[in-house]
């Protein structure tokens, strides 16, 4: 069970460009962001190894993966990495040209502001595009995997959630009827049903057997439209459901005072699935920004990731709706990725860094070796 | 507010008879003052007009008129060909890249202040702000030496703000005098109290103005100002304004028209700007609000230029079938651009550096791409121009010579900036 105060910082991956997203894969041994060059940057935690994927010609903020999740708290990250450590101690010099384990196979899959999503094989030494597909007309803001990994969802800026098979990448059903950007989308962990929330945050409650929203949550404290600049402000910028599909969250901005700005604070709506009555979480600090990331963690806590003027992570407790634990991130976090194992959480820096946390209480781990050359 | 010349009894004070005539004409056309398209056409060729829209707040020029995709600064977006071969605007304007043909791009504008109401004041007089003068926006410059509306009842400046208050004696006439001032119309609506109660009758409300009139005279006579002259303007422009009612109702216009504008505010705004230069007005400024991003510049810059972008191609797309664009000069500018820098909130901030406006119609090269800035927009590499440039460029394009002074109190003042000169590239 993971302590939420030991969450510490363990280490940083840079890049040259401001970061977009990050994600973990389904073995959290390889950290996925996306940047504003473009391009998505693989950063392995077992050698320290950093891969570009190239192939969007524009900004990708979807990132999902098909492939074989470990358990809650296996640790398997740790595990390998010991294994791998000690194997470079004892060979010495002969260590650098060892080659780090070989990864569990999995399918990744992005989607671009451009409307486009990418297919790669997110387990090769250097994933290149494997199937492109026009999926949308304009943005795609998210996208999501279902629980047994046939069905892509994506959404973006031109109102539609669409279904893929993610064996071919064919359409599978597209889910109209929000009236604004879609902003997020959520596969319930039955895999029944999805959730999406728009720009003016409505959440809807798709059936996936009938295609239709049985029903809308209101999540409208996440958006405002501004008189004073007359635009709008708003939406999902991070959604997840709770493991035990008892709870959803959709994270973003409230109180907003100048849209133009960004001045509001940091929140996340958290309603009961069942009931669908909302709560809201909010910051214990006074803090003006936007919660740009959002997970539910195994152990029952929450935790998200965000920013305005500096970067921050909070932590809340079971049903609290004030923060009981704070991080200052070093940059305004971009996004929040919580590995599947629950041992780590990384945040997308603006500055162009991935910091990755850990759970695990004590010293610094030992850093990794150098990666041998290639 | 400046004092005016009141001792060069020009015709421009008080109610000329060209003015005058004006009026009748315009009440012989109709109650609008534009009923047949004989009527329309005969304007068209008579009158040269100038038509501002304002995108408040700075737009960015990476996400308008001069991308850089796939650059550290260029952000999202990707850049689209237009109805000019080898010129490329933002995917957020398509409606607009097929007008390209009618427009000019200028690259290379350096505006020099990153302030809103300072650069709002440069762009719109070309000039920065000196000591000791208050130099009249391009829509009271416009209004004195076109005409000032001669062809219509109606005022000659007006500007279409996307909300607020109506009203009259703004003070962006400064020595030309308030006959010159805008006339500011809040969401494109007259002064809800403009217009005569239902239960006043003619005969009391003109009996009411008379009185009104003697005692503003009386009263002129031993203390007249520039204030006291500005107060009765407005009530003349109100005047003007209450003859043509009927212009500011667009459920006027033909539905099919009003529909290619779309049924939201700028598209009734820019209807209403049309109809308003079709009715002789001369200088009509439309703003648009807001595009001040320093928070999620992409995000507001879709919704902002998604109101934009269709109206504006609509509006274009009239005014020539209208035959107007040949005399009517359009211009779509801001008070600054963007950084071409991207914050950590996804914003842009302020930038007066480097930046873009276009130009259109009335002496306009349609299709001329002038100025140039660098890969990644952070400096002007050729063709650098400041605001008088442009200032110097309405003028000429619309027949007037920029190089002529205006002589408040006797006193030379140059109508543009004389260190600067029009950018001929773009003149047709």
């Amino acid at each position: 069970m993971s302590d939420l105060t030991a969450a510490r910082l363990e280490r940083e991956f840079k890049h040259a460009r401001p970061l977009i997203g990050c994600r973990f894969d389904p073995s959290g041994r390889f950290l996925f962001v996306s940047s504003e060059d473009d391009s998505i940057q693989r950063f392995d935690l077992l050698t320290g190894v950093k891969t570009p994927l190239l192939g969007h010609k524009s900004w990708v903020r979807g990132m999902a993966f098909v492939g074989t999740l470990p358990a809650a708290g296996s640790g398997e990250l740790d595990t390998l990495r010991r294994r791998y450590t000690s194997l470079h101690a004892l060979t010495g010099f002969a260590g650098a040209i060892l080659p780090p384990p070989k990864p569990a196979p999995f399918t990744f899959i992005s989607g671009d502001y451009h409307g486009n999503l990418i297919w790669w094989q997110g387990d090769a030494e250097s994933p290149k595009p494997i199937r492109t597909v026009e999926a949308h007309k304009g943005w795609i803001r998210a996208v999501a995997v279902s629980p047994d990994g046939t069905t892509l969802a994506s959404c973006g800026n031109d109102n539609a959630v669409r279904l893929w098979k993610t064996e071919d990448g064919s359409l599978i059903r597209s889910l109209e009827g929000h009236g604004s950007h879609v902003y997020n989308c959520a596969f319930h962990p039955d895999g029944t049903r999805l959730a999406s929330c728009d720009l003016k945050g409505i959440v809807k409650d798709w059936n996936l057997k009938t295609g239709v929203a049985d029903r809308e949550l209101d999540a409208k404290i996440l958006t405002k439209y501004d008189p004073t600049f007359m635009a709008d402000i708003g939406g999902a910028r991070a959604i997840a459901f709770s493991p035990d599909g008892t709870k959803l969250g959709c994270a973003g901005i409230t109180n907003v005072s100048n849209a133009f700005a960004g001045v509001g604070n940091p929140a996340v709506v958290v309603f009961d699935w069942k009931e669908g009555k909302p709560k809201v979480l909010k910051p214990k600090d006074a803090f003006q920004g936007t919660a740009w990331g959002f997970a539910f963690h195994p152990a029952g806590f929450s935790l998200a990731a965000g920013g305005g003027s500096g970067g921050r992570v909070w932590f809340w407790k079971g049903d609290d709706v004030v923060s009981v634990h704070m991080l200052t991130a070093p940059v305004v976090a971009r996004d929040l990725a919580l590995a599947p194992a629950g041992d780590r959480f990384a945040v997308a820096g603006a500055n162009g860094s991935a910091y990755v946390y850990t759970f695990t209480p004590g010293p610094a781990p030992v850093p990794p070796p150098t990666p041998p050359k290639k | 507010m400046p004092r005016c010349d009141y001792a060069c009894n020009t015709a421009d004070h008080g109610l000329s008879r060209r003015a005058f005539l004006g009026a009748s004409t315009a009440a012989a056309l109709g109650p609008v003052g534009f009923a047949s398209a004989n009527a329309n056409a005969e304007l068209a060729k008579s009158q040269k007009r100038v038509l501002v829209i304002f995108l408040a707040g700075g737009v960015s020029q990476l996400e308008t008129w001069d991308p850089k995709p796939n650059t550290d600064t260029g952000g999202p977006f990707k850049a689209i060909s237009t109805s000019v071969p080898g010129t490329h605007i933002c995917e957020l304007l398509p409606h607009t890249a097929k007008q390209m043909h009618r427009l000019a791009i200028v690259r290379g504008l350096n505006s020099v202040s990153d302030d809103h109401g300072i650069g709002e004041k440069i762009m719109l007089t070309g000039r920065k702000p000196e000591a000791g003068i208050e130099y009249p926006h391009i829509g009271a410059v416009s209004a004195k030496l076109l005409g000032n509306g001669a062809a219509s009842a109606l005022p000659g400046h007006i500007q279409i703000l996307p909300k607020g208050s109506s009203g009259f004696g703004k003070a962006d006439a400064t020595f030309l005098g308030p006959k010159f001032a805008s006339v500011s119309l809040g969401d494109g609506k007259p002064p809800a109290d403009l217009f005569r109660p239902a239960n006043l009758s003619v005969e009391s409300d003109a009996a009411r103005e008379d009185f009104r009139r003697k005692l503003n005279d009386r009263f002129a006579k031993s203390r007249k100002s520039a204030a006291t002259d500005a107060y009765a303007e407005s009530f003349e422009q109100a005047e003007r304004v209450v003859k043509q009612a009927e212009v500011f109702d667009i459920e006027k216009e033909d539905r099919k028209v009003a529909d290619r504008y779309g049924r939201h505010d700028l598209g009734r705004h820019f209807l209403l700007a049309r109809r308003l230069l079709e009715a002789g007005v001369t200088y009509v400024k439309v703003s648009h609000s807001n595009y001040d991003t320093h928070h999620e510049n992409f995000d507001f810059h879709i919704e902002q230029l998604g109101e934009f972008d269709r109206p504006f191609a609509a509006l274009m797309d009239d005014l020539a079938d209208r035959g107007m664009l040949e005399t009517t000069l359009v211009v779509v500018m801001s008070e600054m651009g963007r950084t071409p820098r991207i914050n950590d909130r996804y914003g842009r901030d302020h930038w007066s550096k480097a930046w873009s406006v276009a130009l259109g119609g009335c002496g306009i090269k349609g299709g001329a791409v002038v100025g140039k800035t660098n890969a990644t927009g952070t400096a002007v590499t050729d063709r650098e121009v400041y605001s008088g440039h442009l200032f110097h460029t309405y003028l000429r394009a619309v027949g007037l010579d920029s190089t002529k002074s205006f002589y408040p109190n006797e006193r030379p003042v140059p109508i543009a900036d004389p260190k600067t000169a029009a950018i001929t590239e773009i003149l047709a």
